[in-house]
């Protein structure tokens, strides 16, 4: 099968790969670059456990074919924290039990980030809002709406 | 919530350094990082991946099965059929005596179940495996099919697994797990009240957000890595072991990190056929389900049917409790003989009750075959039975938390299947809850107290 060369830069980093046209930006983060923190739950654009953020907008990796982020800035959870200090979602996860299974945690705190990095102050309802198309089978959802709610005041403190 | 700390003083320690303290989880930092390593994190140079040709009938009789296409397509490998597997008929609880072999790796002559495994199919890629499993050929005779518990147990049914010979679990006690305390029929006699009520539920999927699957690498030596989400490492190891016909030290399982199982991740599926695969390709293998395989060929919580007789005198009393279970175990075996009989000493829940008949059965049909959820066999008895509790206070005007006090069971009563209750603690539990949730009860009910009888 013919391969397409595509070109992007992850977690600040470039990347390079050629890859088969149709690949998504999942199959090629996950088995081409070996970034496996986006994880695959459904592969039909539904759990939001492969979320990344692409060019600073929550996106779906497994519904993105990989040949349409020529250019763009890709991060991802396995990018967030800088010289061993975890990025104020993650520690405020880790501060509220918000994780158990960790299988949707990567892709959560991609939503988390990208709603505060929109809406530093949000309210609850805005963080239910943002992530809702995350699907959660362990917590019950309350852990991780205290964590994003707890990295808000957190960033805003750090602020202040 | 401040709880009372006067229960049981003369047993508590209360220089406990741990309990009421956060402590961090181990496997956070992994999570929160992206750093933990799930099964289908593990990616191999050459991986083939696995794709299963599975029945589109409930029960039909296979009269021939012609892979040839499907191995000249491009990209595929290997073409594994019911013959390839050395051991094709398992059960998983065999490691515990609890048999007989019941189910087929790949389908060998029939299916039972819409969804059953027939041919796997090994390929380059995953698309490719998926379009040669479309071209697997399948000659079925369609059988009567039967989805209901009743109807499978009535004489003339259709037989859905040739392995038991009928379609119910043959304990050692006969056809169901029974228990026998007292004169129920007498206790019925002498009641106030006589109340029947049945209650179903549903099979329930577990839908973790991890798919059930594997990766297996072979090490170079006849010996085999198989990275898995199972829930029950050893079962499957030893399931294997037996299936494959390998002495277990060829088999290296690498686990205990599991997207999310709830119980659904503890049969032996996934593991023995990519095994194989890669025992026979000398490659390594994936074999992950598709969300849809999670939600429809996955094993599901047991449908269950719950008949509960009471009899109860109008001062609360109940004096006589008749409960027959049915458990739908689907078409095979796996873990639901255990919980039908679980349920069996499960009722007639924490109730002192002097005359209790119990009849749990095992029922086969030809739906997807069920095992374990969070306490299978006891979690739809206790909705049914709480259910019941509530009706039977109604019944006789009574409230339904005191109706509770009247029949808990204490330390020192016997329990219907004859083991003396200790330890038991309901009265203290409900006496808090009574707090908790401000609902009163009279103060006779607040005295009594779990280790001492009368009041």
């Amino acid at each position: 099968m013919a391969k397409v060369p595509v070109q992007f830069t992850l977690n600040g980093s470039e990347k390079a790969e050629f890859i088969d046209s149709g690949t998504t930006l999942l199959n090629a983060l996950r088995d081409k670059i070996g970034d496996t923190s986006p994880k695959g739950g459904c592969h039909q654009g539904t759990c939001g456990a492969c979320s990344v953020i692409i060019d600073g907008e929550l996106r779906l990796s497994c519904l993105t074919l990989a040949e349409t982020c020529n250019g763009a800035a890709i991060t991802t959870t396995s990018g967030l924290s800088e010289g061993g200090v975890l990025h104020p979602v993650q520690r405020a996860f880790l501060d509220t039990f918000a994780t158990q299974c960790g299988f949707c945690t990567p892709g959560t705190i991609m939503a988390a980030k990208v709603l505060l990095d929109h809406t530093p102050n949000p309210s609850r309802d805005e963080v239910v809002e943002a992530l809702s198309g995350n699907i959660c089978r362990c917590t019950g959802y309350e852990s991780i709406i205290q964590a994003v709610l707890l990295a808000a005041r957190a960033n805003s403190q750090n602020a202040a | 919530m401040e709880l009372r700390k006067n229960y049981f003083a003369d047993m508590r320690k209360d220089d406990l350094h741990e309990i009421g303290q956060p402590r961090p989880r181990s496997d956070s930092p992994g999570h929160v990082t992206g750093k933990t390593a799930f099964f289908a994190d593990r990616n191999f140079p050459g991986m083939l991946h696995l794709k299963m040709v599975r029945s589109p009938h409930h029960h039909a009789r296979i009269r021939s099965i012609d892979t040839s296409e499907a191995e000249k397509h491009p990209g595929v490998v290997k073409v594994l059929t019911a013959r390839d597997v050395p051991h094709n008929v398992y059960t998983i609880l065999i490691l515990i005596q609890i048999g007989p072999e019941d189910e087929t790796v790949l389908a060998d002559g029939k299916v039972r179940w819409k969804g059953e495994a027939v041919v796997a199919v090994l390929a380059e890629t995953e698309r490719a495996a998926q379009e040669a499993a479309a071209k697997v050929k399948v000659d079925y005779e369609v059988l009567p099919a039967v989805f209901d518990m009743e109807e499978a147990l009535k004489p003339g049914a259709p037989l859905v697994n040739e392995y038991h010979g009928q379609n119910y679990y043959l304990y050692d006690s006969g056809e169901c797990r029974k228990v026998r305390f007292g004169d129920v029929e007498a206790g019925f006699a002498g009641a106030d009240c006589v109340l029947e009520q049945s209650y179903q539920s549903s099979p329930i999927e577990h839908a973790p957000t991890e798919t059930t699957g594997c990766v297996v690498a072979p090490e170079g030596n006849d010996r085999f890595t198989c990275y898995t989400n199972t829930q029950a490492m050893f079962f499957t190891l030893d399931n294997a072991s037996i299936i494959l016909q390998m002495p277990g030290n060829k088999l290296h399982f690498v686990g205990g990190t599991v997207g999310g199982g709830f119980g659904g991740k503890v049969d032996v599926i996934v593991e023995p056929i990519a095994i194989l695969g890669a025992k026979l390709t000398g490659r390594p293998v994936s074999f992950i389900y598709s969300r849809e395989e999670e939600m429809q060929i996955s094993s599901p919580r047991a449908a269950e049917k719950v008949v509960i007789k009471d009899g109860v005198m109008k001062d609360g009393r109940i004096v006589a409790r008749k409960v027959t279970g049915y458990t739908d175990a689907g078409a095979y075996s796996r873990h639901s003989p255990y919980g039908a009989q679980k349920g069996a000493g499960h009722y007639p829940g924490p109730y002192t009750i002097p005359n209790v008949w119990i009849d749990t059965y095992c029922v086969y049909t030809n739906r997807t075959p069920s095992s374990a959820m969070r306490g299978f066999g006891v979690t739809i008895g206790d909705f049914a039975l709480e259910v019941q509790m509530d009706k039977l206070a109604r019944l006789i005007g009574m409230d339904p938390l005191e109706f509770r006090f009247i029949n808990a069971y204490r330390d020192g009563d016997m329990k219907a299947h004859r083991q003396p209750t200790e330890g038991a603690a309901l009265i203290e539990c409900m006496q808090e809850a009574s707090r908790a949730a401000n609902w009163p009860v009279a103060e006779k009910y607040m005295a009594m107290s779990s280790y001492a009888k009368g009041a």
